[in-house]
């Protein structure tokens, strides 16, 4: 029973997991509808996907399953990948407007 | 004791990550998500999952946040002035940012009663454990997800060669230019 996640399981119950990472996903949905700067939309995007993270490692760790952690690890590797892509499309059509500004980048809308 | 440590790590991941949504330079909000990352890996370390506390180290905090502050630096966006939506829009924001959370809310609310089945095991966060997984259970996922890091390190260097060139030409266009405009100022002067 001196286990550490023993403890923690004692400790903190699941709900406020939940709750945090409720409030961090729903952060992020705010910073993307809230800024125009693309930037910081894939910041609030990795929050969100650590908002996901968060509770999918809370819910391991409490049902003593490795499964979730190793999906954790697939998630981050794949956050990863989008990051490096997302950020070069991002040079590139700095490259060609001058800005960062999504409002520009309207040429798909309907 | 746990109990005070999550408070501390949740009020400060939950205040910082407000500050990176209003915070009006660009830097700041990258300084702001790295304190944010780092709470999350707390939570990592008291959920006793040191495996992917280390990972989230190091490829958030080590390697993705080094990405977003040298594309900041490349495209120079350390100025205040950049473009802010409108105030109805930032309201509307606002508005429907509470609405999903009052969603969310009363959606996990029932939640609380939920009985959780916990496992035989308790300490599952170790690297012998995860890795075992890793190479038994999830072989096949593990060599995709590295195909497709592959694909993303190819698309990248891809994606970023081409502008190179155009700002080379660019370049060269712009010299001409000068030269050309040299040569029609020179004789009037």
């Amino acid at each position: 029973m001196n286990d550490p996640i023993t403890q923690t399981i004692q400790g903190v119950p699941l709900n406020y997991y939940l709750w945090l990472s409720t409030a961090l996903f729903v952060i992020g949905v705010l910073g993307v509808l809230y800024r125009r700067n693309a930037i910081i939309i894939f910041m609030c995007i990795e929050l969100m996907l650590n908002a996901v993270n968060l509770l999918m490692v809370a819910f391991s760790a409490y049902h003593g399953d490795g499964a979730g952690q190793v999906f954790v690890f697939f998630i981050m590797a794949v956050a990863a990948a989008e990051v490096a892509v997302g950020l070069a499309i991002l040079i590139i059509i700095y490259h060609n407007t001058r800005s960062t500004d999504i409002n520009v980048l309207n040429k798909l809308k309907w | 004791m746990t109990l005070y440590v999550f408070y501390f790590l949740s009020f400060l991941a939950v205040l910082s990550a407000l500050m990176v949504v209003f915070s009006k330079n660009p830097v700041y909000s990258v300084l702001y998500l790295v304190i944010t990352f780092f709470c999350v890996g707390g939570h990592y370390l008291i959920l006793s999952a040191e495996f992917l506390f280390a990972v989230h180290i190091i490829v958030y905090a080590g390697a993705i946040m080094v990405l977003f502050l040298y594309v900041i630096m490349l495209l120079n966006l350390n100025q205040d002035t950049e473009p802010q939506k409108r105030t109805l829009y930032k309201f509307a924001a606002v508005i429907s940012g509470c609405l999903l959370m009052l969603v969310l809310v009363g959606a996990l609310k029932g939640a609380e009663s939920a009985q959780l089945v916990f496992g035989k095991q308790t300490h599952i966060g170790t690297v012998q454990i995860l890795g075992k997984m890793l190479f038994s259970e999830f072989l096949l996922p593990f060599e995709v997800v590295s195909l497709l890091l592959l694909a993303a390190m190819v698309g990248a260097v891809m994606l970023g060669k081409t502008p190179m060139e155009r700002l080379q030409n660019a370049e060269k266009s712009k010299e001409s230019d000068l030269k050309t405009r040299n040569l029609k100022t020179l004789p009037n002067e």
